[in-house]
């Protein structure tokens, strides 16, 4: 079981940070196919939200393949994101490693690191769509 | 589906002073409502009309399809907790349920038992020797266990402290979580409802300015910036709420229900305190009052 937690200032709708989360949890291996999402009572109750908000973001995720309500019971994961990508992570946590101690040696710090990764990931991903 | 709440150019008068006027509302049911406005706007006034415990002056107000507190099964339908989320300071916890299940005939003894126990209140402690946040627990559960249809809270949240908040909104999410019942609740802070609330209504000296579902509201509310442009120059489809101007740039919030296309305005999105903001000082430049530059 997971439990979420919102940002208030992230400027991100409360129900996308759910999405987010859970996505989140699916591609890390947090969360795996036939594991239940707390229910919208238990969310509620931790990070007093509207109910709605939490079953728009439940239905936003039913939408998208990831998980599906069992009436009666809760809302549960049919499908991972974590598959062939988890196996990945080693390899590139590695080389992602090896790239920051670089960054560092060349004098730039967190904040300029951060800024610097951002702005390669969103110039690549815009090629990607253009 | 029926209204929760609906009035129609309802209005109440102190001597001389209207506290509302022309107050008109459709609240659908279903919906956890936030009604904002600072200190003085008609927010108790709303609330206590819809009770009943005020009679209109002008207008009508339905509540539940029905006429605020003409009879007991309409006093059933609705519970009510008052500013200071007051409780009798010299009955213990457990003379509190003992009065609550005997004046209502549909009370939930196993719910208000199990919340009391949830809450950890000791059944035996008199409420006047209870914090500040587990006296407003204590009303709020008295309010649910009566199995009301609409809940309306004044202010319940204001004099708690951040966590007593926190957790006394944790605690009326949940209600609603299990229980579907409709809520009304007021504050003058919009910071405190933002994320409980789907459903908004503004309302500043004595009147309604804005209400509506939350989410068509932000999406329909736009922060302009742009060269300094005239009033008149917009599109009949963008209302202004408000407006402020240097030599050079202008700064607005339009309310449009079509995207923006004028490209000399950079346009952003507002969130919901900005909104209401907005709102207030679109009523305070309405009344003609000294306008504020906020802006430079």
């Amino acid at each position: 079981m997971i439990e979420f937690h919102l940002n208030k200032r992230s400027g991100v709708a409360p129900y996308q940070q759910i999405v987010q989360q859970v996505r989140h949890a699916l591609r890390l291996g947090f969360l795996d196919v036939d594991d239940q999402l707390p229910t919208v009572k238990e969310v509620v109750a931790t990070v007093a939200i509207n109910p709605n908000t939490v079953l728009k973001a439940y239905k936003e995720l039913e939408h998208l393949g990831l998980v599906a309500a069992r009436p009666g019971i809760g809302t549960f994961v049919i499908r991972t994101l974590s598959d062939d990508s988890l196996a990945a992570h080693g390899p590139l946590r590695h080389d992602l490693k090896r790239w920051l101690e670089k960054a560092r040696q060349a004098g730039l710090d967190e904040q300029s690191i951060e800024a610097l990764f951002r702005n390669v990931l969103w110039s690549t991903s815009a090629e990607g769509v253009a | 589906m029926t209204a929760v709440l609906e009035a129609s150019r309802l209005g109440k008068r102190y001597g001389h002073k209207w506290a509302l006027s022309e107050c008109t509302l459709a609240i659908p049911a279903g919906k956890v409502v936030g009604l904002v406005g600072p200190n003085g706007a008609g927010k108790t006034t709303l609330l206590e009309l819809s009770v009943g415990l005020l009679r209109p002056d002008a207008g009508s107000i339905a509540v539940l399809g029905g006429q605020p507190g003409t009879s007991a099964s309409q006093l059933a339908r609705v519970g009510f907790v008052a500013q200071e989320t007051p409780t009798y300071a010299g009955m213990s916890t457990r003379e509190h349920l003992w009065l609550g299940a005997r004046m209502n005939p549909s009370w939930d003894e196993a719910f208000a038992e199990a919340r009391i126990a949830q809450l950890g209140l000791d059944p035996r402690q008199k409420a006047g020797k209870l914090s500040g946040g587990q006296r407003a627990q204590l009303a709020l559960t008295l309010a649910v266990a009566k199995r009301p249809e609409l809940l309306l809270l004044d202010e319940p949240v204001a004099s708690l402290d951040p966590l007593a908040r926190r957790e006394f909104l944790q605690g009326l999410m949940e209600v609603v979580a299990e229980h579907g019942a409709s809520v009304i609740l007021s504050s003058h802070l919009v910071a405190d409802l933002e994320r409980v609330c789907d459903y908004l209504v503004v309302l500043v000296d004595s009147r309604v300015r804005v209400a509506g579902d939350i989410d068509e509201l932000l999406a329909s509310h736009h922060r302009l910036t742009g060269p300094r442009h005239d009033r008149d120059g917009l599109p009949s489809d963008q209302q202004v709420i408000s407006a402020s101007h240097t030599d050079k740039q202008s700064s607005l919030v339009v309310r449009a229900d079509g995207p923006i296309l004028d490209p000399s305005w950079s346009v952003e999105q507002l969130d919901l305190e900005d909104l209401v903001l907005a709102y207030m000082a679109h009523a305070v430049e309405a009344d003609r009052r000294p306008k504020l530059e906020v802006r430079s």
